[in-house]
Formats: C-alpha cells, structure tokens, sequence
C-alpha cells in the first residue's frame, strides 16, 4: 500500500482503463442519458455515489462471505445490496433534496440495473484491493463514467443541428461516436493500430 | 392457442431484435463479441438465463406483490445466473476464463428484467417460454453476428476492431444498415397493403 498504487489507481480508473469506454460497461445509461448536459451531469454524480458505497460494503460482505465459505453468494449478495442502497438513497433524496430528486427522475431507479456498479464491485473483489483501494477505485470509476458521460452529451447536443442519414439517427451515430471516443482514450494507453 | 399471438411471440426475436431494435444489452454485446465462440457461448448462457427467469416469473406472477415485483424478479434472475456461472466453473472452465467476468453481468442485462417487466409479469407460461426462447435466441443471433463480423475484420488485419472502439463502430454500422432493411421491409408491406386494398393499414 502506497500513494503509488493509489495514483495508478486513479489515473487508470479515469483514463487509460475507464469503465465505459475501455471495459464496456454502462453503455445503456451512456446511450440513454447522454442526450442533454443537464441530465448526464446528474445521472453520473448519483452513480458515482452509488458505486463507491456499494463498492465498500460488497467489499465489506465479501469478507464475511468468504469467512462462511459461502461465496458463491456472491451475486446475490450484491445485487441485494445495490438494490437496497438505490432504494435508501431514493428515501433519502426525496426526503432532504427534492430539487436534485425531481432532476434525477427515472434514472434514480435505473441505477440499479447499471452494469458499471455490479461491475466494479465485482472487479474489486478479482483485483483483490484493499479498503482504501476499493474505496478511491469506485469513486475514481464514477469520475471516470461522469466524464464520458458529459464528453457524449456535449457531442450529441451539437449534432443535433446536422443532418444525419436515416438509418443512422439515433443510436448508431452514438455508437459510432462513442467508437471514436474510446479510440482517442485508447491514445493513453499507446496500443498500436 | 391464438395463431396470431403465437406467430407475434415468436418472431419477437427478430422484428423486436434485442440488440438492433430495442438496443438493451449493449454493454456484454461489445465486450465479448471479439470472436465466435465467446459471442455463443455468452449468448447462449443470457438464452438460458431468459427463457427460465421467464417461465419463473410467469408461472410467480400471481404470488408476487406488485410493490416488490422488481427485487423479487431480480432475486430469481441472480439465482439461475449463479447457477450459469457455476456450471461453466465446472464443466466448461475455458470458456469461463474468456467470458466469466460478464456472467455476473447478466443479473443486470436489461433485455432480462426488460422482459420480466414487459412479458412474462402478464402473460401465461406457454408465451413466457417462448418469448424467453424467441428473444435470447435473437439476442445470440445477433451478438454472433457482431462477432464473425469484427473476428473477419481482425483477421483481415484491422487490429482496432479488437478493443472496444471497434466493437463501438461495428455495433453502429451493423445498427445502421439493419434500421435500413427493416424499413425497406415495412415499406414493401406497406406497398403490398395498399395494393390489396390498404383497408388492413
């Protein structure tokens, strides 16, 4: 454990391994709330949230199920916790900040079915962090996916106003673009062509 | 049994293609479809997943709350992914290797609690099950579409098209030109309506 590790942590988290863009997770929310700047500045700071929570108390949960020798809970385990923790911070959200709840709307809920946040639990358990690790992995992941998140919806408000063919409109020109987005991320990495 | 409903069901695969059409599932699509045998076996293993949480839902549909409709279905979604996973573990342990990091995954595959919520919560078993059967076959249909595609381009020395950015693009041309022959599709009917009368439009 070392600030090294740490700073590897981050930077690959955000840049050269980013959750979207590299591990191809969380392509529905990047396809579905990228339309307006608004909507995916918040839909990435609640899934930040959540991925860095759920990630600490899998973590947590991991232990203990590892202890029982019953891990093979695992998946269940998980999904329980995130479920119970979108659930928490709807309660919550609605109770003390209903500005930011109405603003979320729908994708509060959706959360759950997210792949980013079963998968960096998932991935903190395989890469054997420790807590501090797991802690700065899920909250950096969730920097990392707000960010592609915002790069997407900053494109396809200017595209807007163009033109596009018929077959194309809608998802595939996202696609595409979000291809050409991790091809420049893959530029951090330096793989060759 | 109602043909036309039967007929409905089973062509869902294909007119309400998962992938190209109703675009749920996205994120196991681009990342294991870099060849052949990780796209079936991937897709396969959501089929199996699809068809029995379909047929559990359906046959739960009356038992289950509505309040708590969603975390019961997804309890019964992890349960047969577990199980997935636990049979690859065993008996295909290199396929598991390949493909076991989006085993897990498939809990929160859309295309799975989308049809819980969508079909199997309000229709009979028989449709359940087939609907199950008709989608995850369309959905491994398509991801081995995606894979031989980008496998030939890999091949052909195109080595972008093994990371994710080429998996972004292919998706999207393939997108494309499927939205394209569908709406040659709809239009040829459309025209042949209207030439029998166009009363049925």
């Amino acid at each position: 454990m070392s600030i090294a590790s740490i700073i590897t942590i981050v930077i690959s988290a955000i840049l050269t391994d980013n959750i979207v863009l590299s591990k191809t997770l969380g392509i529905c929310p990047l396809l579905g709330t990228s339309k307006k700047t608004d909507s995916a500045v918040g839909m990435g700071l609640a899934v930040t949230f959540v991925i860095t929570v759920s990630s600490v108390v899998c973590y947590g949960l991991f232990k203990l199920l590892d202890f029982w020798n019953i891990t093979y809970l695992q998946t269940i385990v998980f999904i329980l916790v995130i479920a119970s923790l979108v659930q928490l911070l709807d309660i919550v959200l609605k109770r003390f900040s209903p500005t930011l709840y109405n603003s979320l709307g729908i994708y509060l809920a959706l959360i759950t079915t997210n792949c980013t946040v079963l998968g960096s639990a998932n991935m903190v358990i395989d890469y054997g962090y420790n807590l501090l690790e797991t802690f700065v992995f899920g909250f950096f992941t969730g920097i990392g996916f707000t960010m592609v998140l915002i790069l997407m919806s900053g494109i396809r408000e200017k595209l807007n106003r163009t033109h596009i063919p018929k077959p194309f409109a809608g998802f595939p020109i996202a696609l595409i673009i979000a291809g050409i987005l991790a091809m420049a991320f893959g530029g951090f990495t330096g793989f060759a062509f | 049994m109602d043909m036309k409903k039967f007929k409905e069901t089973a062509l869902g695969g294909v007119l309400n293609n998962p992938v190209f059409v109703l675009v749920l599932g996205m994120c196991p699509t681009i990342g294991m479809s870099t060849n052949v045998t990780n796209a079936l076996g991937l897709g396969l293993a959501t089929a199996f997943v699809l068809v029995f949480s379909n047929v559990f839902i359906s046959l739960l549909r009356r038992v289950i709350p509505d309040k708590v409709r969603l975390p019961s279905y997804i309890i019964i979604i992890a349960t047969f992914v577990t199980l997935v996973k636990m049979f690859l573990e065993k008996f295909l342990p290199s396929l598991n290797v390949a493909i076991g990091r989006f085993i897990p995954l498939i809990v929160v595959n859309c295309i799975i609690l989308g049809r819980a919520e969508a079909f199997a919560s309000k229709n009979s078993v028989g449709y359940a099950a087939l609907d199950g059967l008709s989608m995850g076959l369309g959905f491994t249909c398509s991801l081995v579409i995606l894979g031989g595609v980008r496998m030939l381009l890999i091949m052909a020395g195109f080595e972008v098209f093994k990371t994710a950015a080429g998996g972004f693009i292919t998706l999207g041309l393939l997108m494309a030109l499927f939205n394209y022959l569908l709406g040659i599709y709809r239009n040829s009917r459309k025209a042949k309506l209207l030439l029998n009368g166009g009363d049925a439009l």
